[in-house]
């Protein structure tokens, strides 16, 4: 086997019992990048020479007995992420020539353990997409089938693990933009509840759903890395002061006699492809066996989470944008006037979906509409969360596929901007209601695609989310 | 609802984004068909329905404010991202006539 191909677990084991150093297993990392990436275009930044120059110090760390779970492991961090002193672009030529002056907490957190990393991978820009085909450094392919899209937006984070280019990838989920793409790549990717981690240093989408989370190959490592993110932060005033469990401690508890509930509305839905039903289906019977009892549940406002989504998400983007303008840092167009600055550097360094977005949003904040639109949606949020409280009372956890459908054709939605947003049709409504959810890789198609089951639970609950994902994977 | 060609106009002007002709043209379909979509909404009845702005229940979550702890090498990498600049001089166009 090779490094690259390790867990997380494995991998911190070898480094433990020196087996391997950290730099022998990034340049593995860093080999199959240069084998794959020209295919794949997962990384937009491959940082070679600070990944290598990391390695050493934490083989360092290791020889003075100061490893740490992610001492010395290589990952992929998503472009909408701040990394300290290298490129972050969000995928928007805007930002092309971004060097971030501070990192992100999350990450400043895993360079503390003495993480190593690689670069900065594809998204579609500032997380806006479900295909990864709306970033301007190109789409980013399915290992698994490269005439394929591999999910969005988080979709250069879900390949470069399903690919082995990393370790493991920390991502970011607005609406599903970690557990989509880890469905259609065939990993696992959990959106933590909101407020769990710090959103410090990350480029804003929509605040009151943005979530950062990490995306990786088993529940196992999911759970180390958690545990190394969670935690209130001084610098986002939405971090709960709620302890961080020991994630990892309890994976292998007893989860007999767990009740998972099957919301009707996820399986009934027009359109939803048959091969994918089955497989998940298949998967939910493995509860079984685990002495899990099964309980059909309803979540009747299901239906209403894309487009309350597709309100409160674009009026968010709309307003949070606004800070690109060209004025204070990356790319500035020439123009006679301030306006024109403005226009023309949003105008050029802007992708068609983020515009299509700031204008949903620009519209339905604008004076008159906003009853009409934001608070209408805000209410209509309210109904879903009460569904999934209700819900939550009867069952311990819900299980759901994660998409309607395996991955498509590249260029297949692109041009329906509807089309691509109803993809979220599963990944929205946790969101919306700021649970947490993973999605565990359930089978693959006939043609060799990967599916996707979700888990959902209550605010708060990743560690049984984690021994379940664990025990069921 | 149909959005016209002019209320595109008028909405990317709010937005700050320059359009040409025929992305006007294509954005007042694509709108028109998503907030169509979002009609949807109407459906359900919010009444006596409270929003939901924030899901964590934190309120008034506030810091002392102090003055941290100057960091040149911070405030040299912000002035290196301005676009253009003189110096530590940092450079726009005039703002009034």
């Amino acid at each position: 086997m090779n490094l690259n191909e390790l867990t997380l677990k494995q991998a911190y084991e070898g480094l433990k019992e020196k087996k391997f150093s950290s730099v022998e297993l990034t340049q593995a990392c860093l080999k199959r990048i240069e084998e794959r990436n020209k295919d794949i275009n997962a990384f937009i930044t491959v940082a070679s020479e600070v990944a290598l120059e990391q390695a050493k110090r934490a083989d360092e760390m290791i020889a003075s007995g100061q490893q740490k779970m992610l001492t010395g492991i290589p990952y992929s961090v998503k472009d909408a992420i701040c990394v300290e002193d290298m490129r972050s672009t969000g995928s928007a030529k805007i930002l092309d020539n971004y060097i971030a002056p501070y990192p992100a907490t999350v990450i400043k957190k895993i360079q503390e353990q003495g993480g190593v990393i690689l670069g900065k991978v594809n998204c579609d820009a500032f997380g806006h997409g479900a295909s990864n085909e709306n970033s301007m450094y190109g789409p980013v392919k399915n290992p698994h089938d490269l005439s394929k899209v591999a999910g969005g937006s988080s979709g250069g984070s879900a390949a470069s693990v399903a690919d082995h280019m990393c370790i493991y990838g920390i991502a970011e989920d607005t609406g599903g933009s970690i557990r989509f793409p880890a469905s259609l790549c065939g990993v696992v990717g959990l959106r933590p509840s909101y407020g769990r981690n710090s959103r410090y240093g990350i480029m804003p989408m929509a605040s009151s759903l943005d979530t950062v989370g990490p995306i990786a190959k088993t529940s196992e490592d999911i759970a180390i890395i958690l545990e190394a993110m969670a935690g209130k932060d001084e610098k986002d005033g939405t971090t709960v002061d709620v302890p961080v469990p020991h994630y990892g401690e309890h994976l292998e508890e007893d989860i007999s006699g767990l009740r998972v509930g099957v919301p009707k509305e996820y399986f009934e839905m027009a359109g939803m492809d048959e091969e994918t039903r089955v497989l998940v289906e298949k998967k939910i019977q493995q509860f079984k066996e685990l002495g899990c009892e099964l309980v059909e549940v309803s979540l009747p406002y299901t239906k209403y989470a894309v487009p309350v989504y597709y309100i409160l998400v674009p009026s968010e983007d709309s307003s949070n944008l606004g800070r690109l303008d060209g004025i204070r840092y990356g790319v500035r167009e020439e123009a006679d006037t301030l306006l024109g600055i403005y226009a023309q550097s949003r105008a050029k360094g802007f992708p068609e979906e983020v515009k299509r977005r700031i204008m949903i949003g620009t519209y339905a904040l604008s004076a008159g509409y906003y009853d009409a639109y934001y608070r209408k949606a805000q209410k209509v949020r309210t109904l879903i969360s009460q569904d999934f409280e209700r819900v939550f009372r009867e069952v311990d956890v819900l299980v759901t596929p994660t998409s309607p459908f395996p991955a498509f054709d590249l260029g297949e939605k692109s041009s329906d901007p509807l089309a691509m947003y109803l993809a979220d049709i599963f990944v929205g409504p946790a969101a919306v209601a700021g649970i947490p959810g993973i999605s565990l890789p359930a089978g693959n198609t006939t043609a060799g695609l990967p599916v996707g089951l979700q888990i959902m639970g209550k605010r708060m609950s990743e560690e049984l989310l984690l021994r379940v994902g664990h025990q069921i994977q | 609802m149909k959005l016209t060609p002019h209320e595109i106009e008028e909405i990317a002007l709010l937005a700050r984004l320059e359009l040409s002709d025929s992305e006007k043209e294509i954005y007042a379909e694509q709108l028109s068909v998503i907030f169509d979509y979002i009609e949807i909404l109407n459906e359900v009845d919010t009444e006596d329905v409270e929003e939901t702005c924030q899901v964590t229940g934190l309120m008034n979550v506030t810091r002392e404010d102090t003055v941290g702890e100057p960091n040149d090498a911070v405030q040299q990498k912000i002035i290196n991202a301005f676009p253009e600049k003189v110096g530590s001089l940092l450079k726009v166009k005039k703002v009034f006539e």
